[in-house]
């Protein structure tokens, strides 16, 4: 491991004040190449993921140490999310025995996070974490256990099941790169009924809700790495309809390197909560948005978009024949543009067991469109974070 | 839910009719403020704002009453209650999950067993959209947004269309 992490130091050094680092220079029209994996770009692979089961899910991995020590361990099969922010890792993942954050009063913190359909449980740890050759100490992420501390009422309330093993999660972690730099932020720094309740310190009597300052709340490494710290473009390629597996580039920085340029993409702001709206035969959908961890385009209800639902794939259209939907995207800055693409029927598309990269991928989605993973597919897709200023603007925003 | 399961178990396995009477009483005392929510009356509704610590507003409509809700956290709930009073609807939408169990009351379980079920071969993270007998919920968003309905489809008034719960 000590040889691994000097290695991607004298890489890093290395690429400091060479001009050609980083891979291919950007057009000035909208660019669908994809990063060679450099200083800082990470490959991503789109694949069924380390159980096996994952439809349109990308993973990529990261390296975490023991902060101030070189007793690091690689994990890879963590899920790239746009719709999150934090590095999450199974507790069975986990080798290195990562340090516990403390609250104030000395007890162990955990967190409660919810997910759609599922909710993250366990102890918030402290780790160096290092992805391509981007580095960023001492960040709080979160550990997935059950087991380390007893699920709080308040977070099964939330009325999720957890997915805090590989079978229920399908992956050895999610790594959050989204629009915000905590996964929380100032509500859970909050005392008293405003606190929504994610943070809990654990005394043996077991955990009770607290206010986490926003710093010690498990944060978006991105935005704590020392350079190309204002956001990710995930690059996929192009794919007709099917394949197995699909490799790509989660690649770091916006306009701070020759291999990550905003170029010709088009600028969406989202609002407050992170959403933007997508207007579909004459209807304006003000909380859609776009989700590199959702596993298909999820829009609007079988009545609207008619298609049935399927029969053996909750939660997926299952249309007779392929379906076209053209609908507009608006951002809050005024820029819109079309959105196309095309539903298949999911219980056909999964029949075929080797296939888990699905470009026609689909479901229902109360009254929103949620942007998933296909809509990467075949285009670079810039996520910037929260208060960090780029070529395009202050984030947060969508470009593409 | 555990104190729930607990008393419906404890119910079950006393024989004194005299004790089984008492029990039930029990039962539909303490369940019927803290547990009924979503077909419940609308005296759950104030249980509901009770538990938020939120501020209500209502507005009248031809075939309901909306009262919605905005809690500490600055979720907002809504609650739709038909004219004979009973709870068809509720509507959520704010940073985080509102507490399900609160919310659903007695449909909980039935929501909750749903969820769990709904797995299948393959993996994939997506909204929620249930479809039970006499019960659907729905749920969207992402960190930092969700939102999302519940109500009873037997129960929506003659006249309400379910487009008109959001």
């Amino acid at each position: 491991m000590r040889t691994r992490i000097l290695l991607s130091v004298a890489g890093l050094l290395a690429c400091w004040g060479s001009v050609g680092c980083g891979g291919s220079p950007s057009s000035s029209t909208k660019s669908t190449s994809i990063a060679q994996a450099s200083q800082n770009v990470v490959p991503i692979s789109v694949n069924s993921g380390p159980a096996g089961i994952y439809v349109d899910g990308a993973f990529a991995s990261a390296t975490v140490c023991i902060p101030g020590t070189s007793n690091c361990q690689t994990i890879g099969d963590l899920l790239v999310d746009t719709g999150s922010s934090g590095l999450r890792i199974l507790s069975s993942a986990l080798t290195v025995s990562l340090p516990q954050q403390k609250s104030a009063s000395g007890n162990p913190v955990a967190e409660c996070l919810p997910f759609l359909g599922s909710y993250t449980w366990g102890p918030v740890q402290e780790a160096d974490v290092q992805i391509a050759g981007e580095k960023a100490s001492s960040v709080p992420l979160q550990v997935l256990s059950d087991t380390d501390f007893k699920v709080a009422s308040g977070c099964t309330n939330f009325g999720l099941p957890s997915a805090d093993t590989l079978q229920t999660l399908g992956a050895n972690g999610i790594l959050g790169v989204g629009f915000f730099v905590q996964d929380c932020g100032t509500a859970c720094a909050q005392t008293g009924s405003s606190n929504p309740g994610l943070y809990y310190e654990c005394p043996s009597s077991g955990c009770q809700v607290m206010a986490e300052s926003v710093a010690q709340q498990v944060q978006n490494p991105v935005a704590l790495f020392s350079s190309d710290n204002n956001g990710v473009i995930i690059e996929l390629p192009a794919v007709s309809s099917a394949e197995s597996t699909l490799s790509g580039s989660l690649v770091f920085g916006i306009g701070t390197q020759s291999n990550n340029s905003l170029g010709g993409a088009t600028v969406y702001t989202p609002d407050g909560f992170g959403n933007f709206s997508v207007s579909y035969k004459g209807k304006s959908y003000a909380t859609s948005f776009i989700d590199s961890g959702s596993n298909g385009y999820f829009f609007l209800d079988a009545t609207t978009t008619g298609m049935p639902v399927c029969a053996d794939a909750s939660g997926f259209y299952c249309p007779a024949s392929t379906q076209s939907f053209t609908a507009t995207a608006q951002g809050t800055n005024g820029t819109s543009g079309a959105v196309s693409f095309s539903i298949a029927n999911a219980d056909s598309l999964f029949a075929n067991q080797s296939d888990s990269v699905f470009s026609e991928l689909g479901g229902p989605a109360p009254n929103m469109f949620d942007l998933g993973l296909p809509f990467f597919f075949g285009k670079n897709v810039f996520t910037a974070i929260e208060g960090k200023n780029t070529p395009g603007g202050t984030g947060p925003y969508w470009a593409y | 839910m555990g104190s729930y399961l607990f008393r419906v178990r404890r119910a079950a396995h006393v024989n004194s009719p005299l004790v089984v009477a008492v029990w039930a009483a029990i039962t539909i005392l303490m369940a019927s403020p803290a547990f009924a929510t979503l077909g419940g009356d609308i005296a759950s509704v104030q249980a509901d704002q009770i538990h938020m610590q939120g501020s209500r507003r209502t507005t009248a409509a031809a075939a309901y009453t909306l009262h919605e809700i905005q809690a500490a956290t600055g979720t907002v709930v809504r609650e739709y209650v038909s004219s004979d009073g009973s709870v068809f609807a509720v509507t959520w939408q704010g940073a985080w999950p509102p507490d399900m169990h609160q919310l659903l009351g007695s449909y909980f379980d039935q929501y909750f067993q749903a969820v769990k079920a709904k797995s299948g071969t393959r993996m994939a993270r997506h909204p929620l959209v249930i479809e039970q007998p006499g019960l659907i919920v729905e749920m969207g968003g992402h960190s930092r947004f969700f939102t999302g309905r519940a109500y009873l489809p037997d129960r929506l008034p003659s006249n309400v269309k379910a487009e008109e719960v959001r």
